[in-house]
Parts: C-alpha cells; structure tokens; sequence
C-alpha cells in the first residue's frame, strides 16, 4: 500500500508538514505515539517521524519533519500527489493521559509536532494546560496558533529575544515550578539538550516530568535495541519502552552521545544527494 | 586441469557404480568406499570481498555419488533426527536414479521450503547424526550428507523445473490471519491456503521473510531463494500486507472481531535482543546481532551511498560476542564489510559452541580470530562516547549447568584488553513484548513466550503460536515442524466452525 501526500507546507526554515494518506495508522493512532517511514523501493532509510496529529474519518496522518538528512530532505521535495511507498504505525506506548490538575507542555524547535497532539489530549482530560514554546529566532517557531487554541496559558521564549521573552525554556519552567501549588505534571519534547535541562529544573522542584525520545532506530518493534537508552540505570527500547519515560531518569549524556553515531556517513550521503539534486527546499511550499 | 581430471574420474567412479547399482550387485562395502563428496565453495580470500554464496552446491555427479553413500537402511535412523520427517532415504534413492523432479516431490511433502532448510538447517545435529555411515566411521561429518542433497534436488527444481503451485482445494470463506512472515508464517500460510481458507499474512517490516531477509546473511542464504518462496505464496493467492505491526495497527482481537478473521497463527519470532548489562553497552560502536545483521541485510548497509540509504559502522577492529550461528554471521558480515580484524569472543570452548560446525569452520577460513573461554567485563570508550576496547576475563569451564554443558567460570584477576572500534553482542533474543502486552488472556511463561499445547494452540480460542516466540531462540526448521502442526489444527478447527 502505498501513502499520497495529500497535502504539503513549509513551516520554517527546513521544517515541512504533510498530510498523508494512512487510514490504518489514522484509526489506530494516539498522542505520543510515531510512525517510521520508508519513502520508497526496499533501500531507503528507515524514519522514524512523530505525529502530530491524524483524522480517522479522513484516514490521514499529520507529519512534522525537518530536513537534517537526506532522507528527511528527499521527502521535504516530495510533491502533493506524489506517494510514500511505506508507513508502519502507530508504534510506541501512547501518552497515558488524566486529569492531573496543572500540566505544562514545553516545546523545543521541532518538539512543538509530538507535543501538540499530548497538550490537546490533557486540555481535553480536564487539565490546566500551560504551554513553553522555544526557539532559536521569531522564524523557527512553529504551531504556535495552534497552542494558543489549546493552552491555557502561552509563553513564547527565543534565544535571540527576536519574539516573546528572550530565554531558554527552563526560565519561565523554573519560575512556574517555583509558584505554590505546584503544577502536577510536565511534559517536555525537543532537542535532547533541552529536554536534559528542562529535567534539571524540575527535578530540583521534584515535579514528575515526562520526555519523548526520539533515538536512531531501525525496526520500531523491539527487534534491534539501536534505539535504546540507560533510564534508571536500566537499559529501555525507545520504540516498545517508550518514546515516553520519566525525564529524570534518563541518562541525556548517554542518549546524546549515541545520536552522533551516523554523523559522518549522513554528513556524507546529504553532500552527495546535494550535488545529485537541484536542491528545492526552501524554495516551493 | 586438475579440476577437470577430477570429474572425469569423479564420472567414471559414478558409472562404475551406478553399472553395480543397476546390476543388483552394489554391496554395503562399495558404498563405505566413496569418498564423501566435499561442498564445492567460493575461495576464502575472494569471498572475503563479496557477499555472495560461499557454498556453491553439488554438481550433478557428486549428488549421485552422495547419494549413493546411503545404505537405504530398512529402519531409517535419520527421518527420526529430520523435525519434519522428510522421507530421506527415499528422495536419496531418487537421485541415484536420476529422478531429481521425483525426489523434490517426496521431499515437499513434508517440507516446503528445502531449498532454504537445505542450506541452513543444523543437519548434523538432526538427521545426519544418528546416520549409520556417520556411526561406521565413528564420525558425523562422514555421515551422507543429506543437506547438500536436500538443497541440490530444489535447486535443481528451481533451475529446470518452474515452481510447481501447490494446488488449493475449494474456498472455504473461512479467513486466517498469519502474523510474521518468516519460515513458520511461510509454512503455515501454505498450508492453510491449500485447505482452502482465505490467509493474509501480515508483516511488520517492508519486505517480506522475517529472519531469513534480515538476519541470515546473502552468503549463506541467497535473498532471492526466499523471494521464490514469498513468489509461491502469492501465486497461490495468500496475502501479503507489510508495514503492519500487529499489537500496534491493530490487536488480534480487532482482527477476529472486526475484520472476521476466524483463526489467528503468531509467528513473530523471539525479537528482542538481549544485552550483557556490562559497563560501556551504550557506547557508539556498540551493536545488538539484530541491528547489525539488519543494517547489513535487510538495508542492504553494505551499499552506503550506492543506493542503499541506511548507513552502518565502518569498522577496522571487531569484537563479536556469542558462540552460536548468529554471531558467525555477524563476524563473517563484519569481514565482508571491510574490517581488518575480526575477534569472536565466547564465554566457553569451541566444543560447547552452538554455531553449526560448517560455520564455525568458514569463519575460521576468513580469517576471524576465536577468543574463546573469555567474556567482556566491560566496554571501554573515549571522551566522544565512541568504542575503543573490550576488556575480557579469561575463563575455564566448571561443573556442568542446566543445559548440560560445562560452566564457564571466570579466572579472577585475568583481565586484559583488545583494542576494537566495534562490538557485536550476539548473545540471544529474549521474547518480544508487543503481542503479549495487547492481547489479553493470551498465557505466556515467565519470559515472556507463549504458552501452547501440543497442537500449538494457546490459551485462546482460535489463536495458534509457534517459533521462537514459543520456543525461545530455536531454528528455521523448527518454525517450519511446528508451522505444520499449527496449520494442520487450524484447518481441523475450522472444519467444526
């Protein structure tokens, strides 16, 4: 079976949407949980992408990517009508999702797609949504509209100070942290540095933090362990464990390291896909 | 030259002994007389750059002259040793006589797939074991050679005689659902099928074989050998859906209760690698057998940057931990991919390894260095997180444990390193969790495998396991045997609904 992009849009910089065809992920799918995508024939790169949303009557799935390698930039050329030969999903423990009573959503860059879908479920189940969005620059923040519709509360930070306050997320966490009551729960997703901090922050305030890991994998049902990462001392599989584990067990230091691996071959495959391609990103939306 | 004095000779020896054969007057000693016929093999220095076949099969001469080894005894010790009780001495007997068509015949009676179980199967262990040959000489690798048999006969098949489909009885319009597409899901959907019930398989990766695509590697299985089979299956009219991971795109349950499936068979294989929990796992360079042999297989890794997209280590100083076939396939794949040196480390003796002697033996020829009665204490790395050694403790062997074998125990204070930028940890799966966590009131024991009877049903209603997610690691043929006892009370359970 294969997946027509039904829809496409250029976020930011190198950051895209899709909807895409998937019915059998569409009705299966809940927040928190990813799919791995295969853009075509039986040698391409495995991705593992997090929703960010799905329509089960329409039978499509909502994609947020951004082109850091080549098969990330190979689908950010794809156009509306062309199709992605495989999807697998939904893979992953979906988000358990109550009502805790003050939940605060903190986004980083590309973060903001998983968390959406998570800070919807927990405004819907009853929550008081608090929303952290970041970026580096005004341009690089994404669904911000669509946070303001969902939260409570919406604080915008950049590292430039070009939009919202001039911070690191962990500013306004740590001062939300410091307020009595303190909130139940916070949900962190983005470039694993901020999701380290982030965990630092609360842990000090001992307030429970979940985080969505997004390791290298391959299979997404348990069969490699390329994807694993030490929580609690433990070895844990990102696709059947997680993605979602409590923050201030995992071990960032570790995880961070591990993502390196490919670099020099991926560094290598974008030159060369590069040179192969007219290069359109950031061209057509 | 020689090579061709050798046929002549090898031809001359056959027509001498198929003029006896005929006459009535081959004896028992004429046939301990052949020499057991050597697999003819790629060149262990040329193979080391390639991934291609290493056993290159019998010449048609040499398969009569195996063949001929065999004493036709009345009581058959080797079907006893063959899981799925292939009627040996009678495929053998075909093909003294040249009758190649009719010894595949008698074999795919009991076995679908010879051409697979040809190759890969642990005969010396199974049916060339008790083999009478082998006992003459008080040694079983002088046993008739019944593997290489087995994979001549369907490769000939495969060559000069175009698939034959299994016929399909009748549509019965009752639906089965297969989960995992590997040897036993194989065997199952074949079986089923023919019984007339309509079967879809179902596949969590994109392409279709489980272990066989994306564990045994191309040299010792040829990718294309499964395709046929997976080619047999849609002829036939089964099913095929990848990208579907059941537990996760739906559970069993929906697929009896929504989609109308009547029966169910889980064949996912074990899928979850296990780990030493030593110091250092995590470190770059670190590599479970799965993903390794998946990067290099099934992603084709070794083709980086020539159209394969999924990228994998590019290793000098390898260090393999495991003694069975898995890790002989991981060090032999790291040769292949351009590693200098390759080092398997096993816990225990060479004797104790579980690995199929023939593999031991051309890992040995490529050149990979055995570190036995030694196991890693921990993983050493620099300040990058990247490998950069192992550090072992040496080991001798105890009293024997649960298995049977020798306890390895280690030597304290026997520490020393080997400096290596890759680990392979190919020490067993453990069960997958994902069926078992989605589908409530299916029994499994305590490490996760699924409970079933002696039909291979489980706990529920309709639901049939085998595998290794039953059995805990075991092998191709053993999913297949277990296949066609699942397939053969599915079709019986479905007769009474």
């Amino acid at each position: 079976m294969s997946h027509k992009l039904l829809s496409k849009k250029q976020l930011c910089l190198d950051v895209y949407v899709a909807d895409i065809e998937a019915p059998l992920v569409a009705a299966a799918a809940k927040p928190g949980q990813f799919v791995i995508v295969c853009l075509k024939g039986a040698y391409s790169e495995r991705i593992p992408l997090t929703i960010a949303g799905s329509d089960a009557k329409k039978g499509t799935i909502r994609l947020i990517w951004q082109a850091v390698g080549k098969s990330t930039a190979e689908l950010s050329e794809m156009r509306v009508g062309e199709k992605v030969e495989n999807v697998l999903g939904p893979l992953g423990k979906p988000t358990h999702i109550e009502k805790f009573g003050t939940v605060i959503c903190v986004g980083g860059g590309i973060g903001n797609a998983p968390l959406l879908p998570i800070a919807t479920a927990m405004k819907k189940a009853g929550n008081k949504v608090i929303s952290i969005l970041g970026a580096r620059t005004k341009d690089l923040l994404i669904l911000e509209d669509d946070f303001k519709t969902i939260s409570d509360e919406l604080i915008i930070v950049t590292d430039d100070g070009s939009y919202g306050k001039k911070a690191l997320v962990t500013q306004p966490l740590e001062e939300i942290c410091q307020q009595m009551p303190k909130p139940a729960l916070v949900v962190a997703i983005g470039p694993a540095i901020m999701m380290k901090f982030c965990c630092a922050v609360t842990k000090k305030y001992d307030v429970p933090t979940t985080v969505s890991l997004n390791t290298i994998m391959i299979d997404g049902t348990g069969m490699c362990g390329g994807c694993r990462v030490e929580v609690g001392g433990q070895t844990k599989f990102v696709c059947v464990d997680g993605p979602e584990f409590d923050g201030h067990k995992v071990n960032f230091d570790l995880m961070m390291k591990r993502m390196q691996a490919y670099k020099k071959q991926e560094a290598q495959a974008m030159e060369e896909y590069k040179k192969q391609h007219k290069c359109r990103i950031g061209l057509d939306g | 030259m020689v090579d061709k004095e050798n046929q002549l000779d090898e031809q001359q020896l056959l027509d001498e002994l198929l003029k006896k054969h005929k006459a009535g007057t081959l004896k028992a000693s004429d046939r301990y007389a052949i020499p057991p016929q050597p697999m003819p093999q790629q060149d262990s220095v040329k193979r080391r750059s390639n991934v291609n076949e290493v056993a290159l099969g019998y010449t048609e001469t040499q398969a009569r002259l195996e063949a001929l080894r065999c004493l036709q005894c009345k009581n058959a010790p080797c079907v006893e040793g063959c899981p799925v009780r292939i009627k040996i001495k009678d495929f053998i007997a075909e093909i003294v006589d040249g009758n190649f068509k009719k010894a595949l015949d008698i074999i795919k009676e009991n076995s679908l797939l010879p051409a697979v179980c040809g190759r890969v199967c642990p005969q010396e262990v199974q049916c060339q074991l008790p083999c009478t040959v082998g006992k003459k000489f008080k040694d079983v690798d002088k046993a008739v050679s019944i593997g290489r048999l087995e994979r001549f006969v369907a490769d000939w098949g495969a060559k000069f005689h175009d698939g034959s489909i299994p016929k399909v009885t009748g549509r019965t319009n009752k639906k089965v659902a297969v989960i995992g597409s590997g040897p036993g899901g194989i065997v199952v959907a074949t079986d089923v099928k023919r019984a007339g019930h309509d079967v879809t398989v179902f596949e969590a990766f994109h392409k279709t074989g489980g272990v066989m695509v994306y564990g045994i590697p191309e040299f010792r299985l040829p990718k294309a050998i499964v395709q046929q089979e997976i080619d047999q299956l849609k002829a036939m009219g089964v099913n095929i859906v990848c990208n579907f991971v059941v537990g996760r795109t739906k559970t069993i349950k929906q697929l009896m209760e929504e989609d109308g499936f009547d029966a169910v068979y889980i064949g996912v294989g074990a899928g979850l690698p296990m780990f030493m929990n030593i110091e250092g796992e995590h470190l770059v360079g670190v590599y479970s057998a799965n993903e390794y042999l998946t990067r290099a297989n099934l992603m084709k890794a070794y083709q980086f940057g020539k159209g394969a997209d999924t990228p994998i280590a590019m290793s000098k100083k390898v260090a393999v931990i495991g003694g069975g076939n898995v890790a002989m396939d991981s060090a032999r794949t790291a040769v292949r991919l351009g590693a200098e040196k390759v080092y398997l480390v096993y816990r225990r003796s060479e004797k104790e390894m579980p690995a199929r002697v023939e593999e031991v033996h051309h890992a040995k020829e490529e050149g990979i260095e055995f570190h036995l009665l030694r196991n890693p204490k921990r993983i050493l790395g620099n300040s990058e997180g990247i490998v950069t050694a192992i550090e072992c403790l040496k080991y001798e062997l105890g009293e024997p444990d649960a298995s049977g074998r020798r306890r390895p125990v280690p030597i304290p204070g026997s520490e020393f390193t080997i400096d290596v930028d890759t680990v392979v940890v190919a020490i067993g799966n453990g069960a997958n969790p994902l069926i078992g966590q989605t589908t409530p009131g299916l029994n499994l024991n305590k490490w996760g495998n699924i409970i079933v009877d002696e039909n291979c049903k489980t706990s529920l209603d309709g639901v049939y396991a085998g595998g290794d997610i039953v059995l805990g690691a075991a092998t191709v043929i053993l999913a297949m045997g277990q296949g066609r006892t699942a397939a053969a009370a599915i079709n019986e359970y479905l007769k009474g609904k």
